[in-house]
This record gives structure tokens, sequence and C-alpha cells, in this order.
């Protein structure tokens, strides 16, 4: 049961973050659809860190894991920022194109990275398996509750983005330029600036949850893997939770549920009774949120300009 | 001469070709610079490995005969894949879904094929309407409930895999999760194809996606739906004002997009050429590279059929790279590069059409030519019109 609830606060802290990335890029006016590609480079970013620097003492490990997965997260996010904002291309597309670009740009380096130490090891994995004890605090005896770091990170950022959304005035004119570019614009607002912004901070965030994904849980990862949906799963919490940091906390505490019971419900008697197969827990996020989607969407708090490039010369 | 050769690069046709290649090229250079950084000697053989793919087989036409006929056989489902998009795209719609219809179509077709033991045509059938189905969810939702197509067709791509995989686990191999082999009746005729490229599994699936491209081309181009479709994705409310129906439009068409996908997975697992492996955790591929080819293709359907070879090309030709050097990967790179670059079409458009037009506006400032005999207004104000249909 122990288990259970571990899973679930880890999963869920991945799908806070990644969501409310993709809330700050929409809310800017930006769709997101490479957060996946985001979070494989972030964890890829963090997961050569821990490759390359194994000795590090614990408290600058989780600094120097986190910084660099931001920073990965954020340049991989120019991407899309330089190709959307500056050029107005087809968001879809580039988001698409972000997705395939990382898991392919991922195996090349990390298989280039494995080979260089040993060229008979061709393999798209890395291990960092002392490295991650970095980040778990043990409560109790073994077998009992691993307290990550990570979800403390998680309820900071979260509280810090309610503030910066809702209380600063970068908050609110980011908030402007997704509804009515054209309106923030008359007032004096860069849009250009503020899209970039917001791009940049879905970047970061996007890059940190990649490696609280891929540490938390496993102590080794397979970068052809990508990062299992876990991207898109952020999306469908984003859309559940009304893009408001709040109500995405709670959609990511549900869904990361599900999630939690697909991966552990060998473990725990009553749920295996149950003999449901593990793809139903990891389908239902989805339907859950289509139909949500299905039931709201003509009153849906969407931002109003999202998606469509930003042009000076329309009304 | 001069005067044809402007009007040439004015064309819609040759701008998408120029784009599309500028992509392809880019693409390269940036794949060429990250085998330069892996390893520099042997980056240029990495590269021309690649590019050449089987063609290095020289010595034994056969061979290459085989090898080609193995693309072509994987080509025809990337075909569908493009067709799909192209298909949506005209009408406003991106049907980022396809890649669950090809899920569905693929699980549904295998399975009628093994369980029921269905003859090959009605499992392409079941193929057909399950992508159908899929591609009507989004259509109603789009249509009747104002859901984005993209983020329903992202959750139904995700639902379809976990389905597919419940579905298969039936008929798959005694302790390995991978599915049984496709009966006899259940695999789509060859009618001597096999014998005439040399290789088992091809079959005619191949002419029919070709057929059914150039079906594509007809119905968008030269019949009173295909107008109707496009005028609804240039403007909704224009086409509803102009009396069409928009809502029935937008599913009709999604539908289509989705069949076309369905029946494209049909076309590749009832060859028995590949398994489906019943614990796969991610959405086949085959999806996103249709959104590859079909921009890449110009959004053009005999555009298609070259860039869905192409990328098929190259995506095969990552198995040719030095191995002990470089990843095959470097292939999926490549073709992500090009996508992403895909996006900027519109923008190059836009750049080759300021040079003409600034080129054409020096010559008539210095008065080097005679003027054009009075329609050159005329034209150009036809050409920008017909820029923005594609």
């Amino acid at each position: 049961m122990l288990l259970l609830l571990q899973y679930t606060l880890l999963y869920s802290s991945v799908l806070i973050l990644v969501a409310l990335g993709g809330c700050f890029s929409e809310h800017s006016g930006v769709i997101n659809l490479g957060l996946e590609g985001t979070m494989v480079m972030g964890a890829l970013g963090g997961a050569l860190t821990m490759h390359f620097m194994p000795n590090l003492p614990p408290f600058l490990m989780i600094v120097m894991v986190i910084l660099i997965s931001m920073t990965v997260g954020l340049i991989y996010s120019l991407l899309l920022a330089v190709a959307s904002v500056s050029f107005k291309a087809d968001q879809t597309i580039v988001g698409t194109a972000m997705n395939m670009l990382a898991v392919a740009a991922a195996t090349v380096i990390v298989k280039a990275v494995n080979s260089s130490f040993n060229p008979n090891n061709p393999s798209a994995e890395l291990k960092y398996h002392e490295q991650r004890t970095a980040f778990i605090v043990r409560i109790g005896k073994s077998g009992g509750f691993e307290f990550n770091w990570f979800m403390l990170v998680t309820v900071i950022i979260l509280v810090a983005a309610y503030v910066l959304l809702y209380k600063t005035k970068f908050g609110l004119r980011l908030m402007a330029c997704g509804e009515h570019p054209q309106a923030a614009a008359s007032v004096g607002i860069n849009v250009f600036k503020m899209r970039y912004a917001g791009v940049m901070i879905s970047g970061l965030l996007g890059g940190l949850g990649g490696i609280v994904y891929i540490a938390s849980a496993d102590s080794m990862w397979k970068f052809s893997n990508g990062v299992l949906g876990f991207g898109f799963l952020a999306l469908a919490v984003m859309i559940f939770g009304q893009w408001k940091p709040q109500r995405i906390a709670l959609a990511a505490l549900v869904f990361g549920f599900f999630r939690a019971l697909s991966s552990v419900n060998v473990g725990i008697d009553f749920i295996k009774a149950l003999n449901i197969p593990d793809s139903v827990y990891k389908m239902l996020p989805y339907i859950i949120s289509l139909v949500v989607l299905a039931l709201t969407s003509k009153k849906s708090r969407a931002p109003k300009a999202e998606g469509i490039p930003y042009d000076k010369g329309m009304r | 001469m001069k005067n044809k050769l402007r009007s040439m690069a004015k064309s819609n046709a040759f701008q998408s070709i120029v784009a599309s290649l500028l992509c392809i090229i880019v693409g390269l250079v940036i794949g060429f610079i990250v085998l330069l950084i892996i390893k520099p000697d042997g980056a240029w053989k990495g590269i021309t490995d690649l590019l050449k793919g089987y063609f290095k087989y020289t010595s034994n036409p056969n061979k290459i005969l085989e090898y080609f006929s193995q693309t072509l056989i994987k080509a025809a489902p990337l075909i569908m894949c493009s067709l799909s998009i192209l298909f949506c795209y005209k009408v406003g719609l991106f049907n980022i879904g396809v890649a669950g219809q090809y899920c569905v179509g693929m699980g549904l077709s295998i399975y009628a094929a093994i369980a029921w033991k269905l003859p090959w045509w009605l499992c392409m059938l079941v193929a057909l309407i399950a992508g159908g189905v899929m591609g009507t969810i989004v259509g109603v939702l789009k249509a009747y409930r104002n859901v984005n197509e993209v983020i329903s067709g992202i959750m139904l791509n995700w639902i379809s895999l976990y389905l597919i995989n419940i579905l298969l686990k039936m008929v798959q191999k005694l302790n390995i999760s991978e599915t049984r082999d496709i009966p006899k009746a259940g695999r789509i005729p060859a009618l001597g194809l096999d014998k005439l490229m040399g290789n088992r599994y091809a079959s005619i699936a191949i002419p029919l996606a070709i057929i059914i491209a150039v079906a594509v081309y007809i119905i968008l181009d030269r019949t009173k739906f295909g107008y109707e479709l496009k005028a609804t994705g240039f403007n909704k409310n224009a086409a509803k004002y102009a009396g069409m129906a928009e809502k029935r439009n937008i599913i009709i068409t999604i539908a289509i997009g989705g069949a076309l996908a369905g029946l494209g997975a049909a076309m590749l697992y009832l060859t028995n050429f590949q398994h489906w492996e019943t614990d796969t955790s991610s959405v086949p591929s085959m999806g996103f590279n249709g959104i590859a080819a079909a921009f890449l293709g110009g959004l053009n359907p005999i555009g298609c059929l070259l860039s869905s070879f192409f990328i098929q090309h190259i995506t095969e030709g990552g198995a040719y790279v030095d191995k002990m050097t470089y990843s095959s990967e470097i292939s999926d790179l490549i073709s992500s590069i090009i996508i992403y670059l895909c996006g900027f079409v519109l923008f190059i458009k836009y750049m080759m059409n300021k040079k003409i037009a600034r080129s054409e506006e020096k010559r008539a400032a210095s008065g080097h030519e005679e003027p054009l005999p009075g329609t050159d207004a005329a034209v150009i104000v036809k050409e920008s019109a017909k820029g923005g249909d594609e």
C-alpha cells in the first residue's frame, strides 16, 4: 500500500511539473506538443550528469542534476519558440517533429557515449544506480516509504507557478498574450517576448519533469523508449486541470494514481484479485480526459488565441 | 524565355518542390554534421552508406530488387498514412490521430484474420471500417462538441494502442508476446508480384496504394465533393454561408482519413511481413512518419508517393551505416529534422515570392524590358490566389 502511495506521488510530481510547463506555454498562446520530446532531452541531460559525475556529494548532485536537466529542456524548447513565434511555423508539425527528434537524438548520443567507453557496448541505456540514491530518503525500515527530494521540489514549483501566474505583472501579461495578443500589444506588451518566455518556462519544467520521471522509479533508462507517452499524459492533465495550477495538481494526483496502479497492481492483493489487465489502468486517464473534453469543450477555459501565430497586422 | 522562367518560379508546384528539396538538403547536412561530431573520419562514408542503402550491392541485381521491393512493402502503409494526413489537412484538420487509426486497423485486421479466419479482402474491409470509426469519433467531437482534433487525436492514439494490446494478446504465440502468423486465406494475394519482385512478401498492396493516391488526387482536384472540402478548409463560415454542410464535411473527411490509415495498416500486416508485439509501449511511428511524408510531399498525393518512398528509403538506409561507429537511429534523426524544417515551408515560399516580386519591381523600374502584354497584373493576382489553396 505504501508502495502505491509512493508511486502515485512520484508520477503525480512528474505530471504536475510537465503539465505546468504546458500551462505556461499555452497561456502565452503557443501549443507545446513537443513536451514529450522536451522531457526526453531533460532526462538525457540529467542522466548524463549522473553518468559523468558519479562522485558528487548528495546535495551538489541534486542541484546539478536539476539545473542541467532544466537548462537542456530550456535550450530544446527554443526549437519550438524560434519556429512558432519568430517564423510563424505550424505549431503542430514542429511539436510532433520535436518529439521524434528528441528520441532519435537521445538514442544517437547515448549510443555514442556508451561505445566511446566500450566499443562493444552500443546500447541505448544509461545506468545510474548509485547516483540516484542521492534523491531518496528512506523513512522507516527497508521496504518502507521512500521520500524523494523531487516531491518537495515539485511542491515548491507548484506554489511558485501559482504565484507567478496570478499574482505578478508578468503572469497576468503572459495570460493576456494567450487570450488576445492584439489587445495585449495595444497596451505596450511585447507579445513576441512573452511567448518566448512562455515556451522557455515550459522547456524548464518539461526538462525537469523528464529527469524526475526516469530517476525516481528506475535505476537505468533506455533512451530509445522516449518517456513512454508521459508528455502526452501531462497534456491530458493540463486539460483536465482546465489550465489552472491548483486544478492541475489535483488532476495529476488522480492520473498519477491510475498510472501507479498499472505499475504496482501485482503487489496488492485485492487489486490483483480483480484481474484487470494493466493496459486498462494505463488507458483510463486518456479516456477520462476525452470524456471531460467532450462535456466541457463548449465552455472550455483554454486560452483563446492558443495555436494562432501572432500577426501584428491582424485585428 | 525569361518570362517563362519567371512564371515557373511563381508556380506553386515549383515552389513546393524547391522547398521540399531544401528541407531534405538541410536535413542531410545536419545529419552529416552530427556524424562528424561523433567520429570525423567515417562521416562521409556514413552518410553515403545511408543514402545508398541497398544499392551498394551493385554486383547483385537480384538482391537490389529484393530490398527495393522490401522498401516498397513498407512504403505502402506510409503512403496511406500520408494520404490520410493530407486529405484532412485540405479541410483544415490536423489528423494527428493517424497513428491510432493505423493501430486499430492493424489490430482488428490481424484479429479478423487469425481468430475469425476471414478472407483477406474482408480483413481489409474490417481495417478500413475500424480506422473510419476512430476517425468519426474525432470528427463528431470536433463538429458537435468543439474538441480540438489534435488533442482528441492524441488521446485516441494511446487508447487505441492499449486496446489493441489487450485484443491481440488473445491471438499471440505461446509464451511469446507476438501475434501468430496470418493464415493463408488472410494474406493479401500477390498475383505473381512476389515472383516478379523476388520478395515473397510483395503483394498487390503496393499497386493498390498507388491507385488510391491517384484516386485521392482526382477526388480533391476534379470533383464537387473535393471542392467543397477545400472550401470548408479555406473558410468554414464562408462554406456554410454558401450552403455547404460544414459539420458533415468535417466528419466525413476525418472518417475517410481514418479509413485510409486503417487500410494502410492492413496492407502491411496482412502480408505477414511483420508481427505485432503485444507489449509495445509506444504508438507506432508509422503515423508520425506519415506526417513527415505528407508535408515533404508538398501536400500533393503524387508528391506523397515520392516522399514516402524517400523517407522509407533513408529509414532502411540506417541499417547500412557501420554499426561499430554510428547507430542506425541516425536515419530517424535526419527524417525528424526534415519534418521540423517542413514547418518552415510556408515561410520559405513567402521569401521566394518576396524575392520574385522585388526582382520584378527592379526590372520594371529600370525599364530594361518591355512591359508584359497587359496581363501581368492579372497573372499576379491569379497566382497569389492560387498560392493560398495549398
